[in-house]
C-alpha cells in the first residue's frame, strides 16, 4: 500500500527525520493561509498524488507570495495529473501540499527496501538525489552505496555514519545524517513498510538536513497490525476497478489490452497472459480469483470483468483440484444467470471431474467457446477478437 | 525414493481443529499420509478427527514421534507457530497459510539460525500448495488424484501452475517422484535451489521441472546451481512475459536487484545455465519428455 508525501514526512519527522515546515490545503484560500502561516517568502505547492516524477509533470510550483501560493493551489486542485508513471490516464489532485522552500547545498538520494537475495534490509544511497534510482543506476552506478542491515539486531550507528561519510557529508553534519538514516530504517522495520524513499535528501545552504521528498510502501499483508497505516490509505489514487477488487479479496491488475481474464492462482494467471500474447493478443487484466474459485468469487470476477469498458473477449481458465470442476461449472452458469455479458467469453476447465464441468456448460443456455488446453484457450480468445 | 516426505512420514498439523485445518487433514488422510495429530493450543486433550490435539508442538512431538507438520495457522499467529515447530525438533514444517507479513518471514528465518545444520528445520511455503510425493504421502492442499507416481521432481511456485504441469505430465503418462511448492512470497522459507539439491541426491528422481516467475533472484540462482552441481536434466517456464513491471510506486527495489527480474531474462539466464526452457505453460510436459527422449533417460 501506498501514501501520500506528506503522511511519509509525518511518519519520518515521528522518527527524528527533519522535514521543511508545511500543512496540507484543501482550497486556495487554505492555501493563502497556510503560507502567511508558514512565513518566510518562499513556498512550494506540492500536488499530493501517488506518483514520482510530479516536478517534471507539473504538479511541483515554487511561489514567491501567499497570492501565488493560492493562485498555483487554484491551478492544481481537481486537475489530474499525468505523469511518467501515472499511465495516460493521470491521477487526481484532491490534496495540496504547502512547504516552506528550502535553500539547498546539495541533493542525495537515499533509500530502503527488502534484498530478497540476503533476505535482510538493505539501504541504497547515492550522491546524486533529485534523479530517478532507474537514472542513477544507469548512468552513475559507481555513486551508489549499499548496506545490508541485520535485522536482528537492526542498524547500528557505525553503518549509518559509514553511509553518511560515503555521501560526503561534513564531518560537523555527519551525526545528523546518521540520525536521519536510523530514523528511515526504524520507520521502515517498525510500521511493516516495504520500501521508503527519500528523494532527495538534502543539505541546506543553513547546515541542516531535510527530507525534502518521501515515499513510503506497507506490506499488504500486515495491515491486520497496522491500523494507524491502513486508514491512511486514499482510494481516489488507485484505479477504481482494483479497488472494487482488492475490497472483495481478488487480486486483479488493470492492463491496456482487450482479453479480460478470469483465473484462479497467481501462477496460472500470468501464464495464462503470456498464451494471449503468444497467441498474438493483450491481456486487458491479471485477476487471480484464488485458488478455490468459489462460485461466489465467479460471479464477483464476472461483475469486475463486465466493469471494464476495453475488454472485447473474456478467458475464464480454472484448474479445479480439490472444487471439482462441475462445482465451477455450476458457479459459471449461476453467475451468468445474474451478470449479462455481451462480449464472446471462451472457458477452458481442467482438472478434477472436467468432463462433467464441461457436459453442464455444454447443458445449459451459455453462449460460450470451449477450449480444451491453455494453447487452444488463448488461440480461441485471440480469433473471437475478430468475431 | 522420494523427497522429504515419504510412506511413512508422520505429520503434525498445527492449526487442526479449524475448518481449513480440518479440510485438508480429512484431504491427506484419505490419501493415505500418516497424520498422527494436531496442535491448537488450548484444545490439549481433545480428540479431532479420531487423532489426539495437543496443546503444544513440544508435547505433540514427544508423545507421537512426528517428524513433519503442516501449518494452517491465521497469519497473524503463523510465524510463531513456525518458530514453535523449529524449537521442538519438527524436520520439516510446510507453511500453507497466504498472508504472512514479510517481516515475520524475516524474523522467522532469523530465528532458525540458532540452530545446527543437523538440527534446523527446513520451512517450506508460505502461501504454498504443500508437498506429494505420489502414492506415498500427501503434504499439501493439492489435488493429490492428479499426480501420477514416478520419477519428475517439480518444483513450482505456484500452486494452481504446479496442478497444470502434473497433469500435462500425466496426460503424456509421465509420473512424478515430488512436487514442491515454495510458494509465492518473496521471502520464503525453501528456494528453488534447495529443493532441487534434493532432487539431485534422489535416486529416483531422473529429471526436473522448476516452474518459477518474474522477480526475485531465486530461479536465476537455481540455474546456477544446476550448472555447477548437477548431472539430471533441468526444464523451466517461467511465468509473467506480460506481467507490469514496478507496480509499487517507489523505485528502491529497482536498483537492488532490477536485472535478472523479469521473465525474459530469467529465461535468458537460465538457458546459459544449460536449463531447458519450456516456451510456452502449454507445453510443460511435452518439454519433459521431449528432454527424456533426447538424453535417452527413463
Amino acid at each position: 500500500m501506498d501514501i501520500h508525501e506528506y503522511q511519509a514526512k509525518k511518519i519520518l519527522s515521528d522518527f527524528g527525520v527533519k522535514i521543511p515546515t508545511g500543512g496540507i490545503v484543501y482550497s486556495p484560500e487554505n492555501a493563502e493561509n497556510k503560507a502567511r502561516e508558514i512565513g518566510g517568502s518562499k513556498w512550494v505547492v506540492k500536488a499530493q498524488v501517488h506518483s514520482g516524477a510530479r516536478g517534471k509533470a507539473g504538479g511541483i510550483i515554487v511561489c514567491n507570495s501567499p497570492l501565488e501560493v493560492a493562485d498555483a493551489t487554484d491551478k492544481l486542485l481537481g486537475k489530474k495529473l499525468v505523469t511518467n508513471q501515472t499511465g495516460p490516464e493521470g491521477k487526481i489532485i484532491n490534496r495540496i501540499y504547502i512547504e516552506e522552500a528550502t535553500d539547498i547545498k546539495h541533493e542525495l538520494y537515499l533509500g530502503l527496501v527488502f534484498d530478497r537475495s540476503s533476505e535482510s534490509i538493505m539501504v541504497v544511497a547515492s550522491t546524486e538525489g533529485g534523479m530517478s534510482v532507474e537514472e542513477i543506476s544507469k548512468e552513475k552506478p559507481e555513486t551508489i552505496i549499499r548496506s545490508k542491515i541485520e535485522v536482528a539486531v537492526g542498524i547500528q550507528q557505525f553503518q549509518a555514519r559509514e553511509i553518511a561519510f560515503g555521501l560526503g557529508i561534513e564531518p560537523k553534519l555527519i551525526s545528523r545524517a546518521a540520525n536521519t538514516i536510523i530514523g528511515c530504517y526504524k520507520a521502515f522495520s517498525e510500521l511493516d513498510a516495504t520500501m521508503v524513499e527519500v528523494n532527495p535528501l538534502v543539505v541546506s545552504h543553513q547546515d541542516e538536513i531535510f527530507a525534502l521528498d518521501c515515499k513510503m510502501s506497507f506490506d499488504n499483508n500486515a495491515m491486520f497490525r497496522r491500523d494507524e497505516i491502513s486508514e491512511l490509505r486514499d482510494k481516489t489514487q488507485e484505479n477504481s476497478n482494483e479497488v472494487y477488487a482488492s475490497d472483495r479479496g481478488m487480486n486483479y491488475v488493470s492492463l491496456d489490452g482487450n482479453i479480460g481474464n478470469i483465473i484462479n492462482g497467481a501462477g496460472l494467471a500470468m501464464a495464462s497472459m503470456d498464451m494471449i500474447k503468444l497467441a498474438g493478443g493483450e491481456p486487458a487484466n491479471f485477476l487471480d480469483v484464488g485458488g478455490g474459485a468459489t462460485p461466489e468469487k465467479i460471479v464477483k470476477a464476472f461483475k469486475l470483468i463486465s466493469m471494464d469498458k476495453k475488454v472485447k473477449v473474456i478467458l475464464v481458465n480454472i484448474f479445479a483440484g480439490i472444487n471439482r470442476c462441475d462445482w465451477v461449472a455450476e458457479g459459471i452458469v449461476q453467475a451468468l444467470e445474474k451478470i449479462e455479458i455481451s462480449v464472446p467469453l471462451v472457458i477452458r476447465l481442467a482438472g478434477t471431474n472436467v468432463e462433467k464441468g464441461n457436459e453442464i456448460l455444454k447443458k445449459s443456455n451459455i453462449n460460450y467457446i470451449e477450449a480444451s488446453t491453455l494453447e487452444d484457450a488463448a488461440n480461441k480468445a485471440v480469433k473471437a477478437l475478430g468475431n | 525414493m522420494s523427497i522429504i516426505i515419504h510412506k511413512n512420514t508422520k505429520i503434525l498439523v498445527q492449526g487442526f481443529t479449524g475448518k481449513i485445518g480440518t479440510f485438508h487433514a480429512e484431504e491427506m488422510i484419505k490419501y493415505g499420509s500418516n497424520i498422527v495429530g494436531g496442535v491448537t493450543p488450548g484444545k490439549g486433550g481433545m480428540s479431532h478427527l479420531n487423532l489426539p490435539v495437543f496443546n503444544t508442538v513440544k508435547e505433540a512431538v514427544e508423545l507421537t514421534g512426528a517428524s513433519t507438520s503442516i501449518l494452517f495457522v491465521p497469519p497473524a499467529f503463523a510465524a510463531d507457530s513456525a518458530m514453535e515447530a523449529a524449537d521442538a525438533g519438527i524436520k520439516t514444517c510446510v507453511a500453507i497459510t497466504d498472508g504472512i507479513p514479510s517481516h515475520d518471514m524475516v524474523k522467522i528465518k532469523r530465528y532458525m539460525r540458532r540452530y545446527s545444520k543437523d538440527k534446523k528445520m527446513g520451512l517450506v511455503g508460505p502461501n504454498c500448495a504443500g508437498i506429494i510425493s505420489p502414492g506415498k504421502s500427501m503434504l499439501g492442499i493439492m489435488p493429490g488424484h492428479i499426480y501420477k507416481e514416478g520419477k519428475i521432481g517439480i518444483v513450482s511456485r505456484s500452486g494452481t501452475l504446479g496442478y497444470e504441469a502434473a497433469q500435462q505430465l500425466k496426460d503424456l503418462d509421465i509420473g512424478v517422484s515430488t512436487s514442491v511448492g515454495i510458494g509465492g512470497d518473496p521471502i520464503n522459507g525453501s528456494s528453488f535451489r534447495d529443493i532441487i539439491e534434493k532432487f539431485e541426491a534422489d535416486d529416483e528422481t531422473i529429471a526436473v521441472l522448476m516452474i518459477g516467475e518474474i522477480g526475485g533472484p531465486q530461479e536465476v540462482a537455481a540455474g546456477q546451481f544446476a550448472k555447477e552441481n548437477m548431472n539430471k536434466p533441468v526444464i523451466a517456464y517461467i511465468a509473467g512475459l506480460t506481467a507490469p513491471k514496478g507496480r509499487v510506486m517507489g523505485h528502491a527495489g529497482a536498483i537492488v536487484s532490477a536485472y535478472g527480474e523479469s521473465a525474459v531474462e530469467k529465461v535468458e539466464l537460465l538457458k546459459e545455465c544449460g536449463v531447458t526452457i519450456s516456451k510456452n505453460p502449454s507445453v510443460m510436459g511435452e518439454t519433459v519428455k521431449k528432454v527424456l527422449m533426447e538424453k535417452n533417460i527413463n
